[in-house]
C-alpha cells in the first residue's frame, strides 16, 4: 500500500464527492459547514493567546518609557501622567502631557502634539462624547477634542482613551519625564488562568468538531452504500474502498477547512463590535497562533480520514451491498473507565499546581488531563444509552418504537449525541470555573460595600486644601457620608542609625472622631486625642508592631518632612504622651491603616508636607449618576484625583459577559451536534418511507409517530446530557481544586440543560414537516 | 350487501392523472382482484378506496358513511377498526419483534399490550408462523414476513383488507402458501379483499376481477 | 359455460396428446405385469382425470407395443379379449421408458394459431379485436380460479396438475395482454 494508492483512493473519493448527485453534494456541503463553523470556532480560539499578547504589546508601545530616569527637561522631554477612570462602569484611560520643549515626540496614534487644553480622543470617546449619554464625561474632561488617536494609539477599537496636553502637570505631580514613548514590550502571554482556560476551550471545542466529523461521514449513509458496493463490484478491494470512502469525507473535511477559513476572516472583523471581559480587539490582532492553526489545518484533514475509516470498522462492504455487523459488539465498559481514570487521575495529580497569578502553567498534564476525560465521557456514552434503553420496557407505542429502535442502534444515536456530552461537560466545568472565580473576586477584594462605595485620593497643597477637599467631596449630590482624613507621612526625627538608608516613617492621619473609628478600634474618641495604631496581631498584610513603633510611639518626636530631602528646616511634632494605642480595623476598602491618628484639635493640619486627601464616600444608590458626579468633583479639585470605586458589582458583569460567552459558545457547538442529529433523523425517516406510510396506511396517529421521533431523539440526549452535567461538575471541581477554589455552586449546569431540552425540542420540531410529508401515502407507491 | 361502492373517482398527483372515473363496488365477504397493467392505476385505486389518499372528485361511500367527507382523523380510525392491509414489502417495523408488529394495531385501538401481544401469538400461529413470535422481521423469510403481515391485517378483525400486490416480492410457491392463507383467513372472518395485482396466478384467488386502464376501471359486475 | 367448457376439454387434450399413452402404459408396466384391465384402471386412476382411456385404446396400443417387442404377454385369463391377456415389459421397453423420460418436451405455441387467426380475422373484418381478449381473459381467468379452487381442495397431485396449467394459462394471458398493448401496431400491420 504505496502511498501513491493512497492518494489515488482518496482522490477518487473526493471526486465522488463532488460528483456524487444531488445527495452526494449535500452530504459534502454538509460535512464541508460542520467542518467549517468548527474550524471557525478553532481558529478563533487559537488567536485568543495572540489577541490578548497584541493588547499587551500595544499598551507598551503607547505608554511613555520610564525604563530609565530622565533627570532634567531638555527640548525633546515631556511630562507624563496615565490616569485611569471609568464612566459609567466602563473603564477610561487617559494620557496627560506637557511637552518640555518643541522636539516632544508625536504620542502613538496622533498626528501632533496637543496644544495646550486641547486633546485627541479615540473614535469610541468621540462618540460617547458627542452623544446625550456623555454629558457628565464632558465635564470631567476640560479639553478641547482636536482630533481622533489612530490605531497606533489604541489597544482596542472600543477603547475610551484620551491623549491631552495638560498644563497644570509639573515635575512633582508627573508619573515621569520622558523622551519616547514604547516600554518593554512584554515577551509571553500572560496568566495561567487564562492559559488553562483557552487549553480547555480548544478541547471543548475541538473533539465535538471530530465527532462531528465522525458523524457526518455517515451523512447519506445509503446512497454512499450502494456507491461503495458498486465499486466493490467493479473489482476494487475492502481496502481500496475504504479508502475512497475516506476521500469523500477528506473532500468534505478540505472544503470545511477553507470554509472555516473564511468564516474565521469574516468573523473577526467583527472582534472590534464584540466585547468580552473587557477585552476586543482590532481584527489585524485576533491571528492565530501558528502552532495551534497548524495543528487545525493538520487535525482536520487526518482525523476526518482516520474517524471515516474507523466508522466502517464494523462494517462489511460487498460487492452486493454493505452489511452492517448484524449483532454489534459488545460494548465493554473497562477501557472506558481506564480512560476517564487516567485522565481524572492527570488532572489531580496537578491539583494545586496552578496559580491564578503565576504565568506559568503546566499546559500538557492539565490539557491532557481534560481530553482523556471527555473522550472518556464520551467513550461512556455508548455504553450507557445502550445499558439504560435495555432497561426500558412498557409504555405507549410510540415509546416502544422509539426504545425499540435506540435498542437495536443505539450506538448511531450515542455517536451523535457525544458531540453534545463533550461540549455540555466542557461548558459546564468552565461554567463552574468561572462562578468560583467571580464570587473570589467579589470576595477577596475585602471590599465592605455597606461602609462606602467609592474611595477618592487627591492630592493637596496642604492640609487647609485637603480638609476644604473632603468637605467639597461630602457635599456632591448622591454623597450621604464620608470618611475622610488628611493623610501624610511622619519620620523618625534625629540622625540616622548606623546601617540605615533612611529615617523609618509612619503615616499620619487627621481626621474627625468619626472617620477615624473607620479605620481603627477606638474605645473612646474626642476632638483633641491623639491614637498610636498598630496593626493587629497575625496581620499578614501590615509589618509587626515593633516597626510601626519605631516611629509612632507616644512621646516620641517625629519630621512632618522627609528630613534627608529638606535639609533646612524640618517642622518637628511631638507625639502627646498621653496618645493611647489602640489596634487597627479594617476598612472599607479591606485594608489597614497603621501610625499615628490625630483629631483636627491635636495638631495643626496645615503643617502637614504634602499631604494626600482620602475619602470614602457612601452614595445614595438612588441616584444613578453620584459615582460620575463624586469623579467629576475629585477631578475638578485635583486633576491627577484618583476615585476608585469600591462595589463588585463591575467585576460581576464581567464574569457574567464571559460565562454567557461560554453558554453561547457551547450552544452553537451543540447546536452543531443537532444538525447532524437532525440530519441523521431525516435520513432514517426518508429510509423508512414506505414503513412510514403504511403505518399510517393502517390507521397510526400523527401524533403517535411524533411522539416517537420525540423520544427516540429525547432518550439519547437526556442520557448525554446526564452523563454531560456529572462529568463536567466533576471536571469543574477537580479544575477548581486544582486552582485552590471551592465550588460555589454546583447549578451552573441548568442552562446548559435548558439547551439539551431546547435542542431535542428543536431537532423534533425541524423533523416534522418531512415525518408529515413522508405520512402522505405517496411512500406506498410502487408504480 | 354493498360494503364498499365507488363512482367517478379520479385522483391526480400533480399533473399526472392516476385515476379518471374509477367505479367500483365490494360487496361483504368477496374477494375482489384489482388488475391492470403497471401505473394503469391500481394502487391509486386503492388508496382511495381505503381512505389513504383523498379523491379528487367522485363519491366513496363506506357501509353507508361517505368516505371523502370524513376528516383524516376519522379516517385514520376508521382504517384502524374496519380495514387491515397488506404491502408488497417493508411494512413491518424492523426494530420490533414479529409479535409486537401483529398487535401494534391492537395496541393503536388502545388495547393493553399482554392482551395484544397473545391475540398476535394466536394469529401468527394461524398464518403457521408461530415460530416468529419472538424474532425480528429481519431474521425471517420474506414469505414469513407476508404471513406475519397477514397476521397483522387480520389481527383486529377487519370488514375489508386491502392487500397490495402481497406476493409481489415472493417466489410461487411461497406467494401461493401467503395467497391460500389469506383467503382462507379472510373468508373465515367474513372479512372481504381488495387484491392489487399484475397477477393472474394471484387474481385467480379472487372471486370475481376489475381491470384497470388508463386510470379508468371496467368493474363488469357494477352496481347500477 | 359452453366456452368454459369447451376450454377445458380442448387443453385437456392438448396435454393428453402431447403425453404419449404408449409411454404411460409401459411406465405402468415397469412395477409388475399386469392384466390389460388393469393397467386401464392404473392410467385412468393417475391420468385419467376428465377422459378415461378406451379398451379399444388399450388394446391398440399394447398390440403396437407388442409388435415393438417392448412388452410380451405373460399369460391369458379364461374368458378371451385383450383386456384378458396379462402384459409384461421387456428389457428393450425399460430401455424406451428410460429414454422418453431423459427426452425433454418440445415446448408448443399452444394458443398462437387459433387466438392469432381470430384476432387477425377481427381485424381484419373491423370487430371489436381488444374486446375479445378482454373476453379471452375472462375466460381465462375463470378457469384459473376453478383450477385453483381445485388445487386448494385437492391432494398434491391435483395441485401439480393444475399448477401447471395454470402457469400455462398464465403464459398465454401475458400474450393476451401483450398482444393487447400492441393491437393498434398489429393491426396497422394487418392493414397494410
Amino acid at each position: 500500500m504505496t502511498p501513491r494508492t493512497w492518494g489515488r483512493d482518496l482522490a477518487l473519493g473526493a471526486r465522488f464527492a463532488a460528483t456524487g448527485g444531488r445527495s452526494g453534494i449535500l452530504r459534502t456541503l454538509l460535512t464541508a459547514a460542520g467542518v467549517g463553523f468548527g474550524v471557525a470556532l478553532l481558529l478563533l480560539a487559537s488567536s485568543l493567546p495572540s489577541m490578548l499578547f497584541q493588547r499587551e504589546v500595544r499598551e507598551a508601545a503607547r505608554a511613555a518609557d520610564a525604563s530609565h530616569e530622565v533627570a532634567d527637561p531638555r527640548p525633546d522631554t515631556f511630562l507624563h501622567y496615565t490616569q485611569y477612570s471609568s464612566y459609567r462602569g466602563t473603564g477610561l484611560s487617559g494620557l496627560l502631557l506637557k511637552p518640555e520643549g518643541p522636539k516632544a515626540p508625536v504620542p502613538p496614534g496622533t498626528t501632533r502634539m496637543p496644544a495646550e487644553g486641547e486633546m485627541f480622543v479615540s473614535p469610541a470617546l468621540a462618540d460617547l462624547l458627542a452623544s446625550p449619554d456623555g454629558a457628565l464625561l464632558r465635564e470631567r474632561l476640560p479639553y478641547k477634542a482636536v482630533g481622533t488617536i489612530g490605531e497606533a494609539g489604541l489597544i482596542g477599537p472600543n477603547e475610551l482613551r484620551y491623549v491631552a496636553h495638560a498644563g497644570f502637570l509639573t515635575p512633582d505631580s508627573y508619573d515621569g519625564r520622558a523622551e519616547r514613548y514604547g516600554w518593554s514590550v512584554p515577551e509571553e502571554p500572560t496568566n495561567s488562568f487564562l492559559l488553562l482556560l483557552v487549553v480547555i476551550a480548544y478541547v471543548v471545542l475541538l473533539l465535538p468538531v471530530l465527532v462531528f466529523i465522525a458523524t457526518a461521514a455517515r451523512f447519506g449513509g445509503e446512497q454512499r452504500d450502494r456507491r461503495l458496493a458498486a465499486l466493490r463490484l467493479v473489482g476494487a478491494d475492502n481496502a481500496t474502498t475504504r479508502r475512497i470512502a475516506a476521500g469523500e469525507s477528506l473532500a468534505g473535511a478540505l472544503l470545511g477547512l477553507v470554509f472555516g477559513a473564511g468564516l474565521f476572516l469574516v468573523a473577526r472583523q467583527f472582534a472590534g463590535t464584540v466585547e468580552i471581559w473587557d477585552v476586543n480587539a482590532f481584527p489585524s490582532d485576533v491571528v492565530p497562533e501558528t502552532v495551534l492553526a497548524l495543528l487545525v489545518l493538520a487535525v482536520v484533514p487526518v482525523a476526518s480520514v482516520a474517524v471515516t475509516l474507523l466508522a466502517l470498522r464494523g462494517v462489511a462492504i460487498e460487492p452486493l451491498g454493505v452489511v452492517r455487523a448484524a449483532t454489534p459488539r459488545r460494548r465493554r465498559l473497562w477501557w472506558r473507565l481506564l480512560i476517564l481514570a487516567a485522565g481524572a487521575a492527570l488532572l489531580v495529580s496537578a491539583v494545586g499546581g496552578v496559580r491564578i497569578d503565576e504565568t506559568e502553567i503546566d499546559a500538557l498534564p492539565i490539557g491532557a488531563g481534560t481530553v482523556l476525560v471527555l473522550i472518556g465521557l464520551t467513550g461512556l456514552l455508548p455504553w450507557l444509552v445502550e445499558a439504560a434503553v435495555k432497561r426500558l420496557r412498557g409504555g405507549p407505542v410510540s415509546w416502544q418504537l422509539a426504545v425499540r429502535r435506540l435498542q437495536l442502534s443505539s450506538g448511531t444515536a450515542a455517536r451523535a449525541v457525544s458531540g453534545i456530552v463533550v461540549a455540555a461537560a466542557g461548558a459546564v466545568a468552565l461554567q463552574m470555573l468561572f462562578q468560583a472565580m467571580e464570587q473570589d473576586f467579589t470576595s477577596s477584594t475585602g471590599h465592605d460595600t455597606t461602609r462606602a462605595q467609592l474611595q477618592t485620593s487627591l492630592d493637596a497643597r496642604d492640609g487647609g486644601e485637603a480638609r476644604r477637599a473632603i468637605a467639597r467631596l461630602s457635599a456632591v449630590l448622591g454623597v450621604t457620608g464620608a470618611i475622610g482624613t488628611v493623610d501624610a507621612y511622619v519620620h523618625r526625627a534625629g540622625p540616622l542609625k548606623p546601617g540605615e538608608e533612611f529615617a523609618p516613617i509612619a503615616q499620619l492621619s487627621v481626621g474627625d472622631c468619626a472617620s477615624l473609628r473607620e479605620y481603627a478600634e477606638l474605645p473612646s474618641c474626642a476632638d483633641g486625642d491623639v491614637f498610636v495604631v498598630l496593626p493587629p496581631k497575625g496581620a499578614t498584610d501590615a509589618p509587626d508592631a515593633g516597626r510601626v513603633g519605631e516611629t509612632a510611639r507616644p512621646g516620641a518626636r517625629v519630621a512632618l518632612r522627609d528630613p534627608q530631602k529638606h535639609e533646612a528646616a524640618v517642622p518637628l511634632w511631638r507625639i502627646p504622651e498621653d496618645a493611647r494605642t489602640v489596634t487597627s480595623r479594617r476598612d472599607p476598602a479591606g485594608l489597614l491603616r497603621y501610625g499615628v491618628f490625630a483629631t483636627p484639635k491635636s495638631i495643626d493640619a496645615s503643617r502637614l508636607d504634602d499631604p494626600n486627601a482620602v475619602v470614602l464616600v457612601r452614595l445614595d444608590p438612588a441616584v444613578a449618576d453620584a459615582p460620575e458626579l463624586v469623579r467629576n468633583a475629585a477631578l475638578a479639585i485635583d486633576p491627577t484625583a484618583t476615585v476608585n470605586g469600591l462595589s463588585d458589582t463591575e467585576q460581576s458583569s464581567r464574569f457574567l459577559s464571559v460565562r454567557t460567552g461560554i453558554l453561547v459558545g457551547s450552544t452553537l457547538t451543540m447546536l452543531l451536534v443537532a444538525a447532524s442529529l437532525l440530519v441523521a433523523t431525516l435520513e432514517q425517516l426518508r429510509d423508512r418511507k414506505r414503513l412510514l406510510s403504511s403505518l399510517v396506511a393502517f390507521g397510526t396517529r400523527r401524533t403517535t409517530l411524533c411522539c416517537s421521533v420525540l423520544w427516540q431523539t429525547a432518550v439519547p440526549i437526556a442520557v448525554g446530557l446526564a452523563l454531560a452535567v456529572a462529568g463536567g461538575l466533576g471536571l469543574g471541581s477537580v479544575l477548581l481544586a486544582m486552582t485552590g477554589q471551592q465550588v460555589r455552586d454546583w447549578w451552573v449546569f441548568l442552562p446548559v440543560v435548558g439547551v439539551g431540552a431546547g435542542l431535542i425540542a428543536a431537532v423534533t420540531l425541524l423533523s416534522l414537516p418531512l415525518l408529515w410529508r413522508l405520512m402522505r401515502a405517496d411512500g406506498l407507491r410502487t408504480e | 350487501m354493498t360494503l364498499l361502492q365507488a363512482r367517478g373517482l379520479t385522483k391526480a398527483y400533480g399533473p399526472t392523472p392516476a385515476l379518471s372515473g374509477a367505479d367500483f363496488a365490494l360487496r361483504a365477504g368477496e374477494v375482489v382482484a384489482v388488475m391492470g397493467p403497471s401505473g394503469s392505476g391500481k394502487s391509486t385505486l386503492l388508496h382511495c378506496l381505503a381512505g389513504i389518499v383523498r379523491p379528487d372528485a367522485g363519491t366513496l361511500t363506506y357501509d353507508g358513511r361517505d368516505l371523502t367527507a370524513l376528516s383524516d382523523t376519522a379516517r385514520s380510525a376508521l382504517r384502524r377498526t374496519d380495514f387491515g392491509f397488506v404491502f408488497q414489502f417493508g411494512q413491518l417495523v424492523p426494530e420490533l419483534t414479529c409479535a409486537e408488529n401483529v398487535a401494534l394495531p391492537l395496541r393503536l385501538n388502545g388495547e393493553k399490550r399482554k392482551a395484544a401481544e397473545a391475540r398476535a401469538v394466536e394469529w401468527l400461529a394461524r398464518l403457521e408462523v408461530d415460530g416468529t413470535a419472538g424474532k425480528r422481521p429481519g431474521e425471517i423469510s420474506g414469505g414469513q414476513g407476508q404471513r406475519v403481515a397477514v397476521a397483522r391485517a387480520l389481527v383486529t378483525a377487519p370488514r375489508v383488507i386491502f392487500a397490495d400486490e402481497p406476493t409481489g416480492a415472493l417466489d410461487s410457491l411461497n406467494g401461493e402458501r401467503v395467497m391460500r392463507l389469506l383467503t382462507e383467513a379472510s373468508r373465515d372472518t367474513g372479512a372481504a379483499v381488495v387484491l392489487v395485482t399484475h397477477e393472474a396466478r394471484v387474481a385467480a384467488w379472487s372471486d370475481r376481477e376489475v381491470v384497470v386502464r388508463d386510470g379508468a376501471v371496467r368493474d363488469p359486475e357494477r352496481i347500477a | 359455460m359452453p366456452s368454459g367448457q369447451l376450454y377445458k376439454v380442448r387443453i385437456h387434450a392438448v396435454y393428453s396428446d402431447a403425453m404419449s399413452i404408449g409411454h404411460t402404459l409401459l411406465g405402468l408396466l415397469e412395477s409388475g405385469p399386469r392384466h390389460g384391465y388393469d393397467l386401464k384402471r392404473a392410467f385412468d386412476e393417475r391420468f385419467g382425470h376428465d377422459r378415461p382411456l378406451h379398451y379399444g385404446q388399450v388394446y391398440s396400443t399394447m398390440s403396437r407395443l407388442l409388435k415393438n417387442g417392448l412388452v410380451v404377454v405373460d399369460g391369458i385369463e379364461p374368458g378371451g379379449g385383450p383386456e384378458r391377456k396379462r402384459y409384461a415389459i421387456t428389457d428393450a421397453g425399460i430401455t424406451d421408458v428410460a429414454q422418453w423420460l431423459a427426452t425433454p418436451e418440445k415446448p408448443e405455441p399452444y394458443l398462437q394459431s387459433t387466438l392469432y387467426t381470430k384476432v387477425v380475422l377481427a381485424l381484419l373484418t373491423g370487430r371489436a379485436a381488444a374486446e375479445l381478449l378482454d373476453t379471452q381473459r375472462a375466460e381465462h381467468l375463470r378457469l384459473m380460479r376453478e383450477l385453483t379452487r381445485r388445487k386448494r381442495d385437492g391432494d398434491l397431485a391435483d395441485q401439480l396438475i393444475c399448477d401447471h396449467a395454470l402457469f400455462h394459462l398464465e403464459a398465454d394471458l401475458r400474450w393476451l395482454e401483450l398482444t393487447a398493448a400492441r393491437l393498434d401496431a398489429l393491426a396497422a400491420e394487418v392493414r397494410r
